[in-house]
């Protein structure tokens, strides 16, 4: 069907246009124009140039300090997760028993929401760190670990599910060839498993890198950024200037614009890998 | 034998993390049955006869949060906002896939785009909006998912839909189906595996979301993670019990969702990823 009447036409579209213009477009552009005013609600708003950017990172440290630590925790989480997610997948793709079973409870932790998430780990945090008589708000140290504890079992498993599917792509004649020439169980990993789970290594290394980045319900929920603003990743630095004092609105709007750009080009630089690899394969 | 002697140390290993990744779960099962002055100091003891307070923590629990009226909104609002973007999306997917125009190619790199932009870029301007609108209501919410989940939803629907065959609808049409009856006899059905990961991939995220409902409707209708959250902030000496309780009853009934659907769920999950 090359063409369609366009009362048919508007049928099929209108419904979730018209949504994603109130729900979305609309509340994008006014974003975009509300990070040059001044306001506080969407009707008082002032021209003030670029002045909410300049404030963004002159007016305290908060912006900045979030920014480090994400981009730290961004870091520490892709790899860790990576790391755990392969080597449960290669220990689950060996025919064992039970393996379905595994990977089911492996699985799990994804479901449950962030929040509830967060309070499971604040729990069992808190309760290691009383025996030596201080808590998660004691230091953002522990918060930062504790958020990275938290992401991997929330995230391992989803990205053991990814790397699984990979593995057992590999055709079984070539693994098969390999052992008849002799070679060890490191160098089939090394020379065969690994450049033919590359498509996979990319998805769940950028899937983790933008979870990562844009983490806010297990931030606050297991630390509201405790101590002080010290463990606030970005998502919730820009909550708390939006919503923490009258007057900052525009700041916190400027703040999410940058924070949209960081967003971006993490998935710009994810299309460019996965074209190059789709190349080279 | 050297092989079967490794290959059960591979399995105690894979036995060993898997307690060990459920145990966060029973840990908190267990302090739910303990009384709240027992909770904090020593969560990882059993409850004793001392410690031990039956329910008590869940009745208190589900009366300090409301718990009951928030199962019913997060349940209401999950089911049909999930309905709704299956419906309306799998419509659009199909009609700007299958009809060639610049305004198709338009509204599809649109709704792509609308992915890579985080929340919090609009959240202060949505919530403003479904305020003017009257959509800050459990039903005016459905409209928001709606909108901001579209762009993921289009995109998987239409990446399937470019893999099916056109003859079977060009011999609907030939035989007098208009658009709206070919779409929903003949396509719809076909969508069905696909839509099935739609509809698992906006149930995990609207089921667990907090931050929009929370701004849209938060203040009059609170969903699970919101209650839960509320208990965290909303009290001077906060109840350790009760918060174990509710969230043993917040990861209920997504126990039941995951272990009725499972192969669904990590079959629509790996497409996703994939896909998006």
């Amino acid at each position: 069907m090359q063409k369609m009447p366009k009362r048919y036409y508007a049928f099929f579209t209108l419904p979730t246009l018209i949504a994603f213009v109130v729900a979305f477009f609309i509340p994008l552009l006014l974003g975009i124009y509300l990070s040059f005013t001044t306001f506080t609600t969407v009707t008082n708003s002032r021209w003030a140039g670029v002045s909410n950017y300049v404030r963004a990172f002159s007016e305290d440290n908060n912006f900045i300090n979030a920014t480090i630590f994400t981009v730290k925790f961004a870091i520490v989480s892709v790899i860790l997760i990576n790391i755990l997610a392969f080597g449960l997948a290669l220990l689950l793709t060996r025919k064992m028993r039970g393996e379905n079973g595994f990977r089911t409870v492996f699985f799990m932790p994804n479901l449950i929401g962030g929040i509830v998430l967060g309070y499971i780990w604040l729990l069992i945090i808190n309760g290691i760190l009383i025996n030596f008589g201080v808590d998660i708000t004691y230091s953002a140290t522990y918060g930062f670990w504790g958020l990275v504890v938290l992401m991997n079992w929330q995230m391992v498993g989803y990205m053991m599910i990814i790397y699984i599917a990979g593995i057992l792509a590999i055709p079984t004649e070539i693994i098969e060839a390999a052992k008849i020439d002799g070679a060890s169980g490191w160098q089939t990993l090394k020379n065969i498993t690994f450049p033919l789970v590359m498509p996979a290594i990319t998805i769940c290394t950028f899937l983790t890198l933008a979870n990562s980045f844009k983490l806010f319900d297990q931030n606050l929920s297991l630390t509201a950024g405790a101590p002080g603003r010290e463990s606030s990743m970005l998502a919730l630095d820009i909550f708390n200037t939006f919503y923490g004092r009258n007057g900052y609105e525009g700041i916190g709007q400027a703040k999410a614009v940058i924070f949209f750009l960081f967003v971006a080009l993490i998935v710009l630089l994810q299309l460019r890998f996965s074209r190059k690899s789709e190349l080279e394969s | 034998m050297k092989k079967s002697i490794r290959e059960n140390i591979v399995y105690i290993l894979v036995l060993f993390l898997a307690i060990l990744f459920l145990s966060p779960i029973f840990i908190v099962f267990m302090n739910s049955f303990k009384g709240r002055f027992f909770i904090s100091d020593t969560p990882f003891a059993l409850p004793n006869a001392q410690t031990f307070v039956g329910l008590e923590n869940y009745t208190s629990g589900i009366v300090k949060t409301g718990f009951l009226p928030a199962l019913g909104y997060s349940l209401f609002i999950t089911i049909f906002s999930v309905g709704t973007i299956v419906l309306f999306t799998s419509m659009t997917a199909w009609c700007i896939t299958r009809v060639k125009s610049r305004l198709s190619s338009f509204i599809y790199y649109l709704l792509v785009f609308s992915m890579i932009v985080p929340f919090q870029m609009v959240m202060f301007t949505m919530s403003k909006m479904a305020n003017i609108l009257h959509l800050d209501n459990p039903i005016g919410i459905i409209v928001l998912y709606l909108g901001f989940g579209a762009g993921l939803s289009v995109f998987i629907f239409s990446g399937f839909i470019k893999t099916i065959p056109r003859e079977i609808e060009e011999a609907a049409t030939i035989d007098g189906c208009n658009p709206i009856q070919t779409f929903f006899l003949i396509v719809f059905p076909i969508l069905r595996p696909i839509a099935i990961t739609v509809a698992i991939l906006n149930t995990m995220w609207i089921w667990n979301d907090y931050l929009l409902p929370y701004l849209t409707i938060g203040s009059n209708y609170k969903t699970i993670p919101i209650a839960v959250q509320y208990l965290q902030g909303g009290y001077g000496s906060k109840d350790m019990g009760a918060m174990m309780a509710l969230l043993v009853l917040a990861i209920i009934p997504i126990v039941i969702f995951y272990l009725t659907s499972q192969k669904h769920i990590i079959k629509g999950v790996a497409a996703g990823a994939v896909k998006g």
